[in-house]
């Protein structure tokens, strides 16, 4: 029953989405089609367009026809690029899946064990240290910190390219769009390292504001389950103090970690628009902000659908996972 | 509030220096938006095409000599030679304009409607909590974007998007606070009182959510000022010509490695101004709210 109703409501959300988008397109000024015809078509090509986008029908109607276009991912062609929109966005998707997974792993990587640090040293300057720079991280967004990493490896540091995704002197043609899993199955290891280095400073600038929250919620998790009774039984049984820490406190404490991780891997994706344009960085994010500069009507709504569907599908992916780490959950209902 | 109240409150803001911090950059930053005229030291869009790329006048390589004491460029020139420290106090006003009335902008949306769904219930609450359910499936800076480009560029486009955008972080937190300031006892005995529901959330749950209103306002400043400078930073946001932090930000990346300062100068300003926002919202929190909430 639950579940059913959870299935509902992503529904409705995912059709409140195609509303939004659709009416969105539809308040620009001017004919969609007309940004659609190539140059050179006649008065009747341009009429069957518009019978085959349904734009002779009434508003409903032709939201009806789009929506049934938009789910059997037939969304139109793009005017800049000159290319099928869904193709478009194949090509640019996995790049920004890689440089979002490798932010989300460095965020991880670095507030976890600021986190554990910060809680086990609790009262020492160290803490009070990491306390104070994951206020100070987190108050300030990706933008500013992409900002900041241009300057310091493109000025002060050379040693990060701060631009493009690939050495574009290396011999290498990915079959797929995850060159860097592709460049590892395939042992070319010369790839694989240039392009992580493409992405750590991106990743990095994504990866700040992120690491910070997770800091602050683990070390308060942290705190609650060291002052738990279970781990002073740990301790009065002997058990070393990394023992106490790291196999008794830190699994019961991570799950609200866990979950705001993946609220916040939503935001960290949504933060790539900006961040690879800044980073010249071949991937979606890129792609929507050519598709906003060239007022490219169809690559638009489908980058903003995508990014939509993906936002859902990992609000679902964490339910599910802290359903799955939190057997409490699982009878009650909501 | 009894006036016994008040004046502790008065010392304890005095003291914290969050709040102290926090006031003193909005204090500066209005300064320079109010002031810019006179604060100025030059037109912040003349033109000098003889002196571009001035490096500021800490730097030791020493300005080019000019023969008659020409005004001094304090913070060097950009790559048409206009006078950096002249625009950035010129883009305060842009960003102080756009952080206030936008962030104003989506807390009255917001709140209004968080308020509406936390005190009615039923079914308004189901249909604004999806409608937040749905906003909430954009990546927000795409999402103003693309509404700057609907809606075309511009100072007032750019404050309705970030509201039009933003309104759910009021609505979700002013939904939740009035949900629980509703189950209380003195909302209960005003209702038996038969005070109207406006009445009730004018004048008895708003003076309780104010001290997180007032935290979520400043923070909704900081992220608007960035949100402007996205924008202006691809191109969308006022027109080309007025100066904005972040379109100095945008200009100055295509010479970051001839004239790193006139990147960093406008983002040293944003962070700033981000930073002090931040401390100031955290600093009232925690000395207006008696229950620091975590």
């Amino acid at each position: 029953m639950a579940r059913l109703r959870h299935a509902w409501h992503v529904a409705l959300t995912l059709l409140g989405v195609s509303v939004v988008v659709f009416v969105l397109m539809r308040v620009v000024p001017g004919d969609p089609v007309a940004m659609m015809i190539p140059p050179g078509a006649g008065p009747e090509d341009i009429a069957r367009l518009r019978a085959f986008y349904g734009l002779d029908r009434s508003i409903p109607a032709q939201y009806g026809v789009w929506l049934l276009h938009a789910v059997q991912g037939e969304l139109g062609t793009s005017i800049a690029f000159k290319r099928d929109v869904l193709e478009l966005i194949g090509q640019h998707l996995p790049a920004t899946l890689e440089l979002g997974f490798t932010a989300l792993v460095l965020a991880v990587l670095a507030g976890g064990s600021a986190g554990v640090v910060s809680a086990a040293m609790h009262g020492r300057w160290i803490s009070s240290l990491t306390d104070g720079a994951a206020a100070v991280v987190q108050a300030v967004p990706d933008f500013l910190w992409g900002l900041v990493f241009i300057l310091l490896f493109g000025v002060v540091w050379i040693w990060l390219p701060i631009s493009g995704r690939l050495d574009p002197l290396l011999d290498f043609h990915p079959v797929t769009g995850f060159v860097f899993f592709e460049s590892l199955l395939r042992g070319r290891l010369d790839v694989t390292a240039s392009v992580f280095s493409h992405s750590v400073a991106p990743a990095l600038a994504l990866a700040l504001p992120v690491a910070a929250m997770i800091a602050r919620v683990l070390k308060a998790s942290m705190q609650e389950a060291l002052a738990a009774d279970y781990v002073l039984l740990a301790r009065l049984k002997g058990l070393s103090a990394t023992r106490v820490l790291l196999v008794e406190a830190l699994p019961n404490a991570v799950t609200p970690t866990l979950q705001l991780t993946g609220v916040q891997f939503a935001f960290l994706l949504g933060g790539t628009v900006l961040i690879e344009r800044l980073f010249s960085y071949p991937g979606i994010g890129s792609l929507s902000i050519s598709a906003v500069v060239a007022r490219d009507l169809p690559l638009i709504q489908g980058v903003v659908l995508t990014f939509a569907v993906l936002f859902i599908a990992i609000n679902l992916v964490v339910e599910a996972l802290t359903v799955a780490l939190n057997p409490r959950l699982r009878s009650r209902q909501r | 509030m009894s006036r016994r109240a008040v004046a502790p409150l008065g010392a304890r803001l005095v003291r914290s220096p969050r709040v102290l911090f926090g006031g003193l950059v909005c204090l500066l930053l209005v300064a320079a938006a109010l002031l810019a005229p006179w604060l100025a030291p030059m037109d912040p869009l003349e033109q000098d095409l003889l002196s571009p790329f001035e490096p500021p006048a800490w730097s030791g390589a020493a300005a080019p000599p000019s023969p008659d004491d020409a005004p001094r460029h304090w913070l060097g020139t950009d790559n048409l030679g206009r006078d950096v420290l002249s625009r950035l106090i010129y883009g305060a006003r842009t960003a102080l304009i756009v952080a206030v009335t936008a962030a104003l902008l989506a807390a009255l949306a917001g709140s209004t409607l968080g308020a509406l769904a936390g005190y009615a219930g039923g079914r308004a609450d189901t249909v604004i909590g999806r409608l937040v359910d749905v906003w909430m499936s954009f990546p927000p800076v795409l999402l103003a974007i693309v509404l700057v480009s609907v809606i075309g560029t511009g100072l007032v486009s750019v404050i309705v998007a970030i509201a039009i955008v933003d309104w759910t972080r009021f609505c979700r937190v002013v939904r939740a606070e009035t949900r629980a300031q509703r189950a209380l006892d003195y909302v209960t005995s005003a209702r038996m009182l038969g005070l109207s529901a406006p009445r009730i959330l004018l004048t008895e749950v708003l003076p309780n959510v104010t001290p997180l209103l007032i935290t979520l306002l400043t923070l909704e400043m900081g992220i608007a000022i960035v949100v402007e400078a996205m924008l202006s930073f691809v191109g969308l946001s006022v027109a080309s010509g007025a100066s904005t932090w972040g379109g100095m930000l945008g200009e100055g990346r295509l010479y970051v490695n001839q004239a790193p300062w006139l990147m960093v100068l406008p983002m040293a300003a944003m962070m700033l101004a981000v930073l002090g926002l931040n401390a100031l919202g955290d600093g009232l929190r925690r000395e207006l709210d008696p229950v620091v909430r975590r």
